[in-house]
């Protein structure tokens, strides 16, 4: 366990991490409905990045274009280009299949499978070829490790994935994600539905995880997003109906202490939102 | 203006002003309506209680004529003979509703799959109807289909008269696919949400998520669909008389004629007197037994699901 102290991880020093994703002047429209404008960013590996702004501006939508989720709704439109490691994920021929394993997703609801622990987290490593047993018991266990729940479910391996509280199955989910190896964790409000112990066991694997994975959180707690993030992102809506824009991207601990844009300010100082 | 409060004291009638009381024609109304409702209750389940109380009247005498071991393992059903053992029937209405579970059953899973995780809104708005509306086609049409156009192409692939247990297997799958449908689509579409998102978030393909993810996440449901279709099968009447030849013999080939618990007792019923009247009855305690049967699993089943989500 290697938490980073909250002062030092304050710290303005600037990042070193190569941007794994780049996002430059993505427009999307769900239908008629112009729901992003604009939006040119760039999520450096190994760090965490949180997303914040106001309900309704966008910043899951946003999360869902990153391993194009969006495409499983009728309707949708994308203009812009975003890339993962230099290609383009929404260029011709790249299989949304293969990106999503990739990079994997987190719900606010935990949404583990109706089947066993075991077969929750073997489940992605199955879908890719894994048949032998030992090789599968060892990349489960490793990966509830990671996932920081190993210990209250190593002896009920075999009981449904559903019958464990919230935050053991939101912690069970991250699980099976991370037994496919992703690179990239997108995790959408993972946290707003569970309680505060398990609040407190998910963030400290976003600490250990991001040595190894990229992550990116979307979160309406401004708090968690100052204790986990090293870079925060915040997205607005301006007026309702409108398409919502990036106003500010930058180090967490600027974005929290010194905000360029008034708009920011307002927001992380709760005079709106 | 507030008087003291007198705890012993009731107000006296009347002296509220804010508070009107019930009229006579309201409560009049409220009590008819609801001894109405309580009548059609006690209506469905008297009727129900009825048919089975007369017909297990009627057909409680096999015991002794043609006697209980006679009527249930007896292989022959001859009225001419006076034998009325129900195996030909029994098995000839396990060969058909087993064939049509196997013809149907996989066309009305598709379907449901189809409607459920693959079509668009539009197609999906043309294709549900037209199932629906399968339902809602009388037996006798079937039936005359089946004789008409089915029993040909059964005729020339069996090198019989097309009579028998083939035709009428694959008239009933068709009677059946609604039933089967839309409860399997019922229960894909029960499914929370967040599953089917979590499988495509995983990197799974349509196809895996559906029969890694939905399919078992919905089975109870779908064997619920199915057990319901079974029971579809098990009673229809018209369209197997029209079809199946009516031949009161054990499964001899696909078209050879056979006759079903149903079919014998709608072709016997009209002249049969005596014993033979009675065994007819027994044959019915005998289906209404199977169909309890059928939905004491249902029931089952439906519990079970309940406590597990």
């Amino acid at each position: 366990m290697n938490p980073s102290p909250p002062v030092s991880h304050l710290s303005t020093e600037p990042l070193t991490g190569n941007p794994r994703f780049s996002v430059r002047g993505l427009e999307f429209f769900y239908g008629d409905f112009h729901a992003l404008t604009g939006i040119t960013i760039d999520v450096r590996e190994n760090s965490v990045t949180a997303f914040i702004g106001p309900s309704g501006c966008g910043k899951s939508t946003f999360l869902r274009c990153l391993n194009r989720m969006n495409d499983l709704i009728p309707g949708t439109r994308l203009e812009g280009t975003i890339t993962l490691d230099g290609a383009d994920i929404y260029g011709s021929g790249v299989d949304p299949v293969d990106l999503r394993r990739r990079v994997g997703m987190i719900f606010q609801q935990p949404n583990p499978f109706p089947m066993s622990i075991y077969d929750n987290v073997a489940f992605g490593p199955r879908l890719h070829g894994v048949t032998k047993k030992a090789e599968l018991d060892e990349i489960v266990e490793k990966a509830l490790v990671r996932a920081n729940v190993w210990k209250e479910v190593k002896d009920i391996m075999g009981r449904g994935g559903l019958t464990l509280s919230g935050g053991q199955q939101q912690r069970l989910c991250i699980a099976r994600v991370l037994a496919v190896q992703p690179d990239v964790l997108l995790m959408d409000e993972p946290c707003s539905a569970i309680d505060p112990t398990s609040v407190q066991k998910v963030e400290d694997l976003m600490a250990e995880l991001k040595n190894s994975v990229t992550i990116i959180i979307v979160t309406h707690n401004m708090q968690q997003a100052a204790r986990v993030s090293d870079e925060t992102a915040f997205f607005l809506q301006e007026k309702q109906g409108e398409a919502a824009e990036l106003i500010e991207f930058g180090r967490t601990a600027e974005i929290f202490t010194s905000p360029r844009d008034r708009r920011t300010e307002d927001y992380i100082t709760g005079r709106f939102g | 203006m507030a008087e003291p409060l007198e705890p012993k004291r009731a107000p006296e009638a009347g002296a509220s002003r804010t508070l009107k009381m019930m009229s006579r024609a309201t409560y009049i109304q409220e009590a008819l309506l609801k001894n109405l409702f309580l009548t059609c209750a006690i209506a469905a389940v008297a009727g129900v209680a009825l048919i089975f109380f007369f017909v297990g009247f009627r057909g409680w005498p096999v015991i002794e004529d043609p006697g209980l071991a006679a009527f249930l393992f007896g292989s022959e059903w001859s009225s001419t003979l006076g034998k009325f053992g129900i195996g030909p029937l029994v098995t000839g209405t396990l060969v058909v509703t087993i064939g049509a579970l196997v013809f149907g059953a996989p066309l009305a899973i598709g379907t449901a799959i189809f409607l459920s995780e693959i079509a668009t809104p539009t197609v999906r708005g043309i294709v549900r109807p037209a199932v629906e509306l399968l339902a809602g086609v009388p037996s006798v049409v079937f039936g005359f289909f089946g004789l008409v156009i089915v029993r040909p192409f059964v005729a020339e692939l069996t090198g019989s008269m097309g009579f028998g247990p083939l035709t009428a297997s694959l008239i009933l799958a068709v009677m059946i696919v609604p039933t089967i449908a839309t409860l399997t689509e019922d229960a894909l579409r029960s499914v929370p949400p967040g599953i089917r998102e979590a499988s495509y978030a995983m990197g799974a393909t349509t196809w895996q998520t559906i029969y890694k993810v939905l399919v078992p996440a919905a089975k109870i449901g779908i064997f619920d669909a199915i057990i319901l279709g079974m029971g579809r099968a098990i009673g229809e009447t018209m369209a197997v008389v029209m079809v199946a030849g009516n031949a009161p013999q054990f499964f001899e080939g696909l078209g050879a004629p056979i006759a079903t618990i149903t079919s014998q007792i709608v072709i016997d019923m009209s002249y049969a007197s005596g014993t033979h009247r009675t065994a007819l009855f027994g044959l019915a305690i005998i289906l209404f037994i199977i169909s309890m049967g059928l939905v004491a699993i249902v029931r089952a089943l439906s519990r079970l699901n309940a406590k597990r989500s």
